[in-house]
């Protein structure tokens, strides 16, 4: 379905977008206040005009915008590569110096946003100018390419010899200054656009073309009921104030910053840098104590609580206090129905059923009527969402009601307590001295086992 | 090209054209209430909420790990759950599962395809996903057994009409959501490879997804070429929102009802191709297509620091499940961790 929008020129609208932000820094580079300051560099004997050096170039740019010479030296490389400036000596390497090197803008005639995709016939000519004048100095990508093109515009090529001698007399009547300019500009220029080999998408763009429009006029209708319908939706949803999601992801941030490794660090310390997993095995699923943070954590939210393994199983054992853990087991139970397997859904449905919902049920769970009348009504049809508003009515009850006492109460205070804050260990003081990375066993191994022992019993 | 039209043929024309415009009119009008609707909401703007935010410091993060292997372009990585293994796929074909830490290659499989666009692990880190030009997303569970051929035991899941460019389990092993080409995303049950929802509204193709669990039921965002961002029920299969945005295609998309914030600098030329939060949502990191990774800070807007290393375009970025390193996957064939 890929439809392609192609620019002026024949680039994409982003590589366009590229080159008209490379462009700006170029034009805010050649101000006549504030640009940079050119001056005549010397090529051996030859007095190029207009030009700068490397270690200008990389000094504009720290202090115009305000970076590090590593960041200038790379934004300064991609205007290199891109043809924005070219280096006078040794061409062919596009590269940014940051010496005494000097190199010239590609005037604007030359930008690759601006030129047409480059034809066969100008790197012909170019070619052939080549090879009039410096005799067998061509590359050996250039050799291959003039024979194909010889080959390929061979009817043409009497234009292209005439062409190419025309203007190399035309430019030995340049200065000789001007003229290795003209030169260095036009040999940059090749350099980075060679024209690559292509069929002509022409004629296959004007046919799709023709038939998109024919299919464009039926699209339109049914496009347009479709916008109107989301657009009604859309009105009538719940809208909720600029300030009040912005300052609450500003809390969340908050909240969560001692928790984040690369903003906080973490305790002992960052098995990535100081090789040491010991954070890692301080915090597995199953530990016989847990660490500070993590039981904070369970109480940012009642999701925090349930997507810890421990967390809900410390939860579990407070309910159980209140006999009132049937709630958690059902809520369980419907998450599995939710994510499991296709084939499994009826079975475990009518597990829940027997064991939460039938009249009773060992473990029967308080919902109320309407949506137990609505939820016995679609276990005749079991589908994966058929549990779903039992599940959320569960859910904020105990969100509302045991979560909250939960937290307060001394099964979680002494957990608080016990938990362990790890002492800071900070990098080994010889850098050179690499720990021994251990491996781990691999999730995969764990289900291995556990099967084969399954299969064993 | 057309033959001349025939008396009834042209007064359908007109009655058509009739419809599309009454049509069109209805449209723009309720756009134009749903703008006013936003705009009565949008009272701050994000920099003015942060303003009483302390600032950031310098932030020294650097290469931990390089994972050197793949025999070309990596298009996407994934990690584990147990934070240090990670799943990369290249355009070479090959689906590498690393364990980053210590660099080693555990597990690797030869797709039939090259260009593998999309990979992912599953939660419970016995298998992983992938998929690309081939159109479909295969499941290989991962054998220890060195002798096994991983190929040998692949599951076909998902089915599209064009390329698969992203791939994600949802809460379990159980469920894939699939993001195509052909414009469209799909839920799959893995086991029977049976299409559970598909989700239709994007008018070119879809390049990203990502999931954003709630607790009433699950939601997920896909970014497309059509410069939007849909924001989906994965039960129901509707669109519930939509984001219109951007100068040029969606390539990631990780989570209100209007850009909040647009993070960039004069003198970043280059687009991103891969973007992932920290874990407090504080930094945001962005790979970029000239070779860099920059980290912003959300909350200011501002740029905290760019980081060098590969040698080529940054593919795809994530951070790890504990927020202590991210992976990046590059054009110049490695994978490198940061922390």
């Amino acid at each position: 379905m890929t439809i392609n929008t192609l620019a002026k020129g024949g680039w994409h609208r982003d590589q366009m977008a590229c080159f008209r932000k490379m462009e700006k820094v170029i034009v805010a580079m050649q101000d006549p206040d504030m640009g940079m300051k050119m001056r005549n560099q010397r090529l051996l004997i030859t007095v190029i005009p207009h030009a700068m050096t490397g270690r200008d170039v990389i000094n504009w740019l720290m202090q115009k915008y305000n970076m590090c010479e590593e960041e200038a030296l790379h934004l300064g490389g991609m205007l290199v590569r891109y043809g924005y400036i070219y280096p006078l000596k040794e061409p062919r390497s596009l590269v940014l110096r940051a010496d005494e090197s000097p190199y010239r803008f590609q005037t604007p005639y030359f930008w690759t946003s601006t030129r047409w995709p480059a034809t066969e016939l100008d790197y012909a000519i170019y070619l052939a100018k080549k090879n009039i004048r410096k005799q067998g100095e061509l590359m050996e990508y250039e050799k291959e390419r003039y024979s194909v093109l010889h080959k390929r515009i061979n009817h043409t090529w009497d234009f292209v010899v005439m062409q190419a001698r025309e203007q190399l007399r035309a430019s030995k009547q340049r200065r000789k200054a001007d003229r290795i300019v003209l030169e260095c500009q036009e040999q940059a220029y090749w350099l980075i656009n060679r024209p690559p080999v292509s069929l002509t998408l022409s004629t296959f763009r004007i046919y799709f073309i023709a038939h998109f429009v024919c299919v464009c006029v039926c699209v339109c209708t049914f496009c347009l009921c479709l916008q109107i319908e989301f657009c009604r939706r859309a009105l009538g949803r719940n809208r909720v104030k600029s300030s009040i999601c912005l300052e609450g992801f500003v809390k969340y941030s908050e909240q969560y910053l001692s928790h984040d490794p690369i903003m906080q660090g973490c305790l002992p310390s960052n098995p990535w840098i100081s090789d040491d997993t010991a954070h890692w095995t301080m915090n597995t699923e199953v530990v016989p104590i847990p660490s500070r943070l993590r039981v904070e954590r369970w109480s940012f939210s009642f999701m925090e609580l349930l997507n810890d393994a421990m967390g809900r199983r410390e939860f579990m054992t407070y309910l159980e206090k209140e006999f009132s853990a049937e709630n958690l087991c059902f809520w369980q139970a419907c998450e599995d129905i939710r994510h499991g397997e296709n084939s499994r859904i009826v079975e475990k449905v009518e597990e829940v059923y027997k064991n939460f919902l039938a009249p009773g049920a060992a473990r029967w769970v308080n919902i109320d009527s309407k949506t137990m009348d609505k939820t016995l009504k679609g276990i005749q049809h079991p589908h994966r969402f058929v549990m779903d508003d039992a599940q959320m009515h569960i859910y904020f009850l105990m969100k509302k009601d045991s979560f909250p006492r939960y937290l307060k109460s001394d099964l979680y205070k002494n957990m608080l307590a016990k938990a362990i804050v790890p002492q800071e260990v900070k990098k080994s003081v010889f850098p050179f001295m690499r720990r021994q990375r251990h491996s781990s066993p691999s999730p995969a191994q764990a289900v291995a086992q556990a099967s084969e022992e399954e299969g064993r019993a | 090209m057309r033959s001349p039209p025939i008396p009834e043929m042209a007064t359908q024309e007109v009655q058509l054209s009739e419809t599309l415009a009454h049509l069109k009119t209805e449209s723009d009008t309720l756009k134009g209430k749903l703008e006013e609707e936003r705009a009565k909401l949008h009272d701050v703007e994000l920099h003015q909420v942060a303003e009483k935010v302390e600032g950031l410091g310098q932030f020294v993060m650097k290469t931990r790990r390089t994972l050197k292997g793949h025999g070309n372009k990596v298009l996407c990585m994934d990690w584990c759950k147990d934070k240090r293994r990670i799943v990369s796929s290249s355009q070479d074909g090959k689906v590498i599962v690393w364990d980053a830490f210590t660099t080693n290659k555990e597990h690797a499989v030869t797709m039939p395809c090259t260009w593998v666009m999309a990979c992912a692990y599953a939660p419970s880190g016995c298998a992983v996903a992938c998929g690309g030009l081939d159109n479909k997303c295969s499941v290989y569970p991962l054998s220890l057994d060195k002798n096994e051929n991983l190929a040998a035991k692949k599951k076909s899941v998902a089915m599209h009409t064009n390329y698969l460019s992203a791939c994600s389990f949802t809460n379990s092993d159980m469920q894939i959501l699939t993001s195509s080409g052909d414009g469209t995303c799909a839920l799959w049950d893995v086991e029977s490879g049976q299409l559970l929802q598909s989700f239709h509204g994007h008018a070119a193709d879809v390049l990203c997804l990502d999931l954003a669990p709630s607790e009433t039921g699950n939601t997920f965002v896909s970014g497309g070429c059509d410069k939007k961002a849909n924001v989906w029920d994965m039960r129901s299969g509707q669109c519930i929102q939509s984001f219109e945005t951007h100068e040029s295609d969606i390539n990631n998309s990780s989570e209100a009802d209007r850009e909040v914030a647009i993070y960039s600098k004069e003198s970043i030329i280059f687009g991103v191709s891969s973007v992932d939060f920290s874990l407090s949502g504080r930094l945001l990191f962005g790979g970029y297509n000239d070779y860099t990774i920059n980290v912003w800070d959300v909350l200011k807007g501002t740029r905290v620091s760019i980081l060098f290393g590969h040698e080529n375009r940054v593919s795809t970025l994530r951070v790890s499940p504990d927020g202590t390193a991210f992976c990046t996957g590059s054009w110049d064939h490695t994978l490198r961790t940061w922390a």
